[in-house]
C-alpha cells in the first residue's frame, strides 16, 4: 500500500459512550490501512436527530462550525464512522450550496464555512480508497465459516443525491469488505430497512417489531451474526435484543458486530483494541467458531 | 402586382381575439393590394370559392391567407389559387392563430400583429415568382426494416399488391418478439400458431426478398428513388446450401451458448436456429461461444454438415438495393428490470422477467411448457406479479404507459392457474389500463374466473427469506401495507424503443422523441408517415404498441406505399436552392456544408462553379446562408424575399439586391 492517507477524523458524541467499540475499532483498523486520522479540534455535536426536525438553519450551523473548524485546520476530507453524524454534515454541505441559506447559517457562525470540505464515511473511505482487495492480502487471520448479515441502516445510502456512495437500495460495500475478509455473507433483503431508530424511547413496539423483524430474517437466512454499521442500528439490535425477545416471544441470541470489529479481528489486531466485551449478546461463541474454522485450515 | 388579402376568423379561435375586419382595413393600405376582406372559414368550401371568385373578378396576381400554420393548410390553399388559375407558389400565409391569437389575450395587440404578419406575407409575396415544379419517376420497389409483425404485415400487403419487397431483418429469423410469445391476449390464442403461417407467407412470396442477420448501413436519396446499402452480418453458414436439418445443432459440443430467443432462461449449441418455425430456417454460429472460432479447433458442426455449408471464414458483406420507398418497422426492446434493484432482478433468481415467463410457459420454451423456479426446478405455488417496471416511472425516465403490461399480465394470470391449478396468482398494479376490444372483459376474467388477487398499490421491494420471496408492497385501496410470501415474482416490464433506433433514425432522416421512438408526420391525421418524403412508419417503432394495433399500422403503412406508387411519376418540390453562376466564384463553402451533398462542383469555361443537383436538395437553405457572394438562393426563400418580409417591419436602410 502507497502512503498514508490523512482525513479529519469526526468520531461523534455516541463514540464517546454508546459505540465506544465502534470508535475504538475504527481507529485501530484504519491505523492498519494505512488511514492516518486527524481528530477536529474542539468539534460539537452534529445535533444528531432531534436538531433537524426543529430548524434546518441551526442543524446546519451545528455541522457549519465543524466543516468550519475542519477548514482552518487545513483538512480537506472529514471521516465519520456513525452515518447519522454523516447525514448531518452532508445535508448540510448540501443545503448550504444555496447561497440564500448559507447566508442565514453564516450568520449564526463566528467563522463561515466555504464549502470545501468533502464528508463521506469511513465505510466509503475504506471501501473506496483501501479496497476489497487491498484488504484481502493483508488478512490474517480469515473469518472462514462465519456467516453474516450485512446491515447498513436507512441513512447511510440515502437519500441517493445528497449520500453519493453506493447504491440506496442494495449497497454491497460492506458484503464485499466481508467477503475479503473469508466470512460467508448471506443474501439479506432487509439491509436498508429501519431498525425503528430512536422510537425505542418513545414507542417501544416500533422498534420490538421493525429490529425482531430484521433478526427474524437473519435467522431465516441461517447468519450466526449480523454486522452492523450504525451506533444507533446496532444498539436496537444488540443492547435490546431482551426487549425484542420479550415483545415478540422468541428466543434470539445473535450477536451484533461492527464491520471494524470484524476487520480488525481478520486483520489479526488485538482483541482488547475492538471492544468485543463491549457487546450485549455474547459474541464468544461465534468468535470461537470462526478460530476453529482457521485452526482447521491452517 | 394586384394582391387578394384573406382573413379568416377560424370561428372564436382567431375573431375571439383579433379583430379581423381591423387587420382586413390595415391591409387594404398596404402597397399592392387591390383587395382584402375577412371570411369566417377560409379553408371552408364557401371560403375557399369566395377566394377564386375575388381572384377572377379583380385580376389578382397574387394572395395572402391569414389564418392557421401553414403545416395544417398551406397545400389546401396553394390548391385553392390553383384552381383560380395562378401559379401555386404566388400564396402567401399569415399564421394569426398558433402565433397570435392563441398565445395572446389582449385585443388590440393581437391585432396589431396580426396586421403586422398580414404585411410581411404582402412584401414576401410582391418578391415572389412563379415556379414550376419537375417530374420524376419512381422506382416502385419497397424496403421493410424489421420483421416482426408489423414489417412482416406491411411486407405482405406490399407484396399482395403487386411490389417487389426487401425485407432487412437485423436477426437471423423474422418474427419479433411476437414469436416469442406463448400466447396471444384476449382470445389466449396459440402465438405462433397465428404468426408462423405469415412467416412461411413471407419466406414463400415471389415478391419477397428477404435479408436476415442484416442492419442498413446506409440511406441516400429521395422519395421515388432511395439507395440503401444492406450490411448483411457473417453467420458462418451459406445459407443458400443449409436445409436447417439441425444435425449440427446435435453434434455441437458447445451446449452452454447464451438463448437470446429464450431470453436466456435456456442456452442453446453455438450453432443454432433460434426456434423450430423459424424464417429463414437457417443455421448461424456464434462467434463468442463457437471452439472453432474462438481456440481454432474442433469443426465437428462442419464434418456432420451434409450439404457442407460451413464456412468458419465467411465476412460480412455490403449489399446495394434501390427502392422507392421505406417502412420502418423496427419495434422495441424490453425495459432493463435490474435498475429497480429493491425488486432484486438479475440478483434474486426467482424474479423474473415477463417475457421470461413467457418463454417459460411455451412448449417450445427451454422448459418445455412447464412452469419452474430457476432456483432449484420446483412449481411455484404463489406467484406474484408486479405492474409498470418501466413504465409510468419518472424516476426512471419513463413517464410513459406502455399499454400491454396490463392486458399480458392478465393473461400470464390465466395461463399460470392453466398451468399449475392449485396455484395462487397475485397482481400489484397501478391501474388497469385495458381499453381494447374484449380487453376489459378478459382482465375481468383473470379476478372472478381465475381468482388471481389484484392489489392496487406500488411494490417497495422483494427480498428473499429462506427459499421464500417476501414481497413488499402498498395495499393502496385499503390503506395498509402487505407482504406477500412468493415462490416467483414476474416484473411486467415496459417497452422502450429499440436499441440503436436514434441512429437509424438518422440515416433516414426521420425524427424521434425523446425516448428514441420515432415520430409520426401529424399525430391524428399522419400517424404512418414521417416528416421525410417515402419514409413511412409501423408498429413499435412509434411507440409502444400491441399486437392488433401493430398488424393495423402495418398495413397502413402498406396502404401508404400503394398510394405513393400508384402513380407513375411524382413532382419534385421547386423550392430549392438555384446558384447565380455569374456571382459564384467557386470556393467550395456550399458544398461541404450541405448536409445532403446535394451540391457538386462543376466546371464552367475553365472556372470552378457550384451547381444543384435538383433531386437530391431538400431546401434546407443552409447553403444560402453560407455562400459568401449571396450566389446561392434558395427559391421561394431568397434574401430579397425575406429582406422585404424585415422591411416590411423596420425602414429600409439595405438597397442593394443580392439576386
Amino acid at each position: 500500500m502507497s502512503e498514508a492517507r490523512t482525513f479529519g477524523y469526526y468520531p461523534g458524541c455516541s463514540g464517546m459512550g454508546t459505540s465506544m467499540e465502534y470508535e475504538r475499532s475504527t481507529r485501530a483498523v484504519c491505523e492498519a490501512l494505512g488511514i492516518k486520522l486527524v481528530d477536529l479540534e474542539d468539534w460539537s455535536c452534529c445535533g444528531s436527530t432531534p436538531a433537524h426536525t426543529v430548524d434546518h438553519v441551526l442543524s446546519a450551523a451545528l455541522s457549519g462550525r465543524n466543516l468550519s473548524i475542519a477548514e482552518s485546520m487545513g483538512l480537506d476530507t472529514i471521516i465519520t464512522p456513525c452515518p447519522s453524524c454523516l447525514t448531518n454534515l452532508k445535508t448540510a454541505t448540501h443545503r448550504m450550496e444555496n447561497p440564500a441559506f448559507k447566508q442565514k447559517v453564516d450568520a449564526l457562525l463566528d467563522k463561515p464555512a466555504n464549502n470545501t470540505v468533502t464528508v463521506k464515511s469511513v465505510l466509503q473511505v475504506i471501501y473506496e480508497d483501501v479496497g476489497p482487495e487491498t484488504i484481502r492480502q493483508q488478512v490474517v487471520r480469515p473469518l472462514s465459516g462465519l456467516a453474516v448479515a450485512p446491515y447498513y441502516g436507512c441513512i447511510m445510502n440515502r437519500p441517493p443525491d445528497v449520500m453519493q456512495f453506493d447504491d440506496p437500495e442494495n449497497p454491497i460495500a460492506m458484503d464485499e469488505i466481508l467477503s475479503a475478509l473469508g466470512a460467508d455473507v448471506v443474501p439479506f433483503g432487509l439491509k436498508v430497512e429501519c431498525c425503528g431508530a430512536s422510537h425505542g424511547i418513545a414507542q417501544k413496539d416500533v422498534v420490538t417489531t421493525l429490529s425482531g423483524r430484521l433478526i427474524e430474517l437473519a435467522y431465516a437466512e441461517n447468519a450466526m451474526a449480523m454486522v452492523a454499521a450504525c451506533p444507533l442500528c446496532q444498539m436496537n439490535l444488540d443492547l435490546r435484543q431482551g426487549q425484542i425477545n420479550a415483545a415478540n416471544k422468541s428466543r434470539y441470541n445473535m450477536p451484533v458486530f461492527y464491520y471494524t470489529q470484524l476487520i480488525g479481528l481478520a486483520l489479526g489486531l488485538p482483541e482488547k483494541q475492538l471492544g468485543f466485551d463491549k457487546l450485549a449478546v455474547n459474541p464468544d461463541k461465534v468468535l470461537r467458531a470462526i478460530q476453529e474454522q482457521s485452526h482447521v485450515a491452517q | 402586382m394586384k394582391i387578394g388579402v384573406f382573413v379568416c376568423h377560424c370561428g372564436s379561435n382567431i375573431a375571439g381575439t383579433v379583430d379581423t375586419a381591423q387587420v382586413a382595413e390595415a391591409a387594404r393600405a398596404l402597397p399592392g393590394v387591390a383587395f382584402a376582406t375577412d371570411t369566417m372559414y377560409a379553408c371552408s368550401e364557401p371560403g375557399q370559392e369566395g377566394i377564386i371568385d375575388a381572384v377572377k373578378e379583380n385580376e389578382l396576381d397574387g394572395v395572402v391567407v391569414a389564418s392557421c400554420t401553414p403545416r395544417m393548410h398551406e397545400a389546401t390553399f396553394r390548391r385553392t389559387v390553383e384552381r383560380a388559375g395562378l401559379n401555386r407558389y404566388m400564396f402567401e400565409m399569415a399564421n394569426i392563430r398558433e402565433h397570435v391569437s392563441w398565445i395572446g389575450k389582449d385585443m388590440e395587440s393581437n391585432t396589431n400583429k396580426a396586421a403586422d404578419l398580414v404585411a410581411m406575407a404582402v412584401a414576401k409575396l410582391r418578391e415572389n415568382r412563379l415556379l414550376f415544379p419537375k417530374k420524376f419517376d419512381i422506382n416502385k420497389r419497397v424496403m421493410i426494416i424489421g420483421g416482426g409483425v408489423a414489417g412482416i404485415q406491411a411486407a405482405l400487403d406490399c407484396a399482395e399488391g403487386g411490389l417487389e419487397v426487401v425485407l432487412v431483418e437485423k436477426t437471423t429469423t423474422i418474427g419479433g418478439k411476437m414469436a416469442k410469445l406463448d400466447k396471444t391476449f384476449p382470445t389466449v390464442d396459440c402465438s405462433s400458431c397465428i404468426l408462423g403461417p405469415k412467416m412461411v407467407d413471407v419466406a414463400q412470396h415471389p415478391n419477397i426478398t428477404l435479408y436476415a442477420a442484416a442492419e442498413v448501413d446506409d440511406v441516400s436519396g429521395y422519395v421515388g428513388n432511395f439507395k440503401v446499402a444492406i450490411r448483411r452480418k457473417q453467420t458462418y453458414v451459406d445459407w443458400n446450401l443449409c436445409t436447417g436439418c439441425g444435425l449440427c445443432m446435435e453434434k455441437c459440443p458447445s451446449k452452454k451458448t447464451p438463448d437470446p430467443f429464450n431470453e436466456f432462461v435456456g442456452t442453446t449449441t453455438a450453432i443454432n436456429i433460434p426456434f423450430p418455425q423459424a424464417i429463414p430456417k437457417k443455421a448461424s454460429i456464434n462467434a463468442e461461444t463457437c471452439i472453432m472460432l474462438r481456440k481454432g479447433k474442433c469443426g465437428k458442426c462442419a464434418e456432420v454438415c451434409p450439404t457442407e455449408a460451413i464456412r468458419f471464414d465467411q465476412k460480412e458483406e455490403i449489399a446495394h438495393e434501390e427502392v422507392g420507398a421505406i417502412v420502418a418497422a423496427t419495434g422495441y426492446d424490453l425495459f432493463d428490470h435490474s435498475i429497480y434493484t429493491e425488486y432484486g432482478g438479475g440478483r434474486i433468481r426467482d424474479v423474473i422477467t415477463s417475457m421470461q415467463y413467457e418463454r417459460m410457459l411455451s412448449a417450445s420454451g427451454p422448459t418445455g411448457g412447464h412452469v419452474k423456479r430457476p432456483s432449484n426446478g420446483e412449481e411455484p405455488k404463489s406467484v406474484v406479479f408486479i405492474q409498470c417496471v418501466g413504465s409510468r416511472d419518472k424516476s426512471v425516465n419513463r413517464p410513459y404507459c406502455s399499454g400491454f403490461c396490463c392486458m399480458y399480465t392478465a393473461k400470464q394470470t390465466i395461463l399460470t392457474k392453466d398451468h399449475i391449478p392449485d396455484s395462487q396468482s397475485y397482481v400489484f398494479y397501478m391501474d388497469i389500463r385495458s381499453p381494447g376490444k374484449n380487453y376489459d372483459e378478459f382482465t375481468r376474467r383473470a379476478m372472478e374466473e381465475y381468482g388471481a388477487r389484484y392489489i392496487r398499490g406500488r411494490v417497495a421491494q422483494v427480498y428473499e427469506k429462506g427459499d421464500k420471496l417476501i414481497v413488499r408492497g402498498a395495499d393502496t385501496l385499503t390503506g395498509t401495507s402487505i407482504e406477500v410470501e412468493a415462490d416467483l415474482v414476474v416484473l411486467a416490464v415496459g417497452a422502450e424503443s429499440t436499441r440503436g433506433a436514434s441512429a437509424l433514425a438518422e440515416k433516414l432522416r426521420i425524427s424521434y422523441d425523446t425516448y428514441g421512438f420515432y415520430m409520426e408526420s401529424h399525430p391524428k391525421l399522419k400517424p404512418v408517415e414521417t416528416n421525410t418524403a417515402g419514409v413511412f412508419l409501423a408498429g413499435c417503432c412509434q411507440g409502444p404498441k400491441d399486437i392488433p394495433s401493430s398488424v393495423g399500422q402495418g398495413s397502413a403503412a402498406a396502404s401508404k406505399v400503394l398510394t405513393l406508387f400508384s402513380k407513375d411519376q411524382l413532382e419534385s418540390d421547386p423550392q430549392i436552392s438555384q446558384v447565380d453562376i455569374k456571382r459564384c466564384i467557386g470556393c467550395g463553402k456550399c458544398i461541404s456544408t450541405c448536409p445532403f451533398g446535394a451540391i457538386k462542383e462543376i466546371d464552367f469555361r475553365g472556372q470552378p462553379k457550384a451547381e444543384v443537383i435538383e433531386t437530391v436538395c431538400q431546401g434546407c437553405g443552409i447553403c444560402t446562408s453560407t455562400c459568401p457572394q449571396g450566389a446561392i438562393q434558395l427559391q421561394h426563400f431568397t434574401d430579397n424575399q425575406i429582406l422585404a418580409e424585415v422591411m416590411s417591419l423596420c425602414p429600409p436602410l439595405l438597397e442593394k439586391s443580392f439576386e
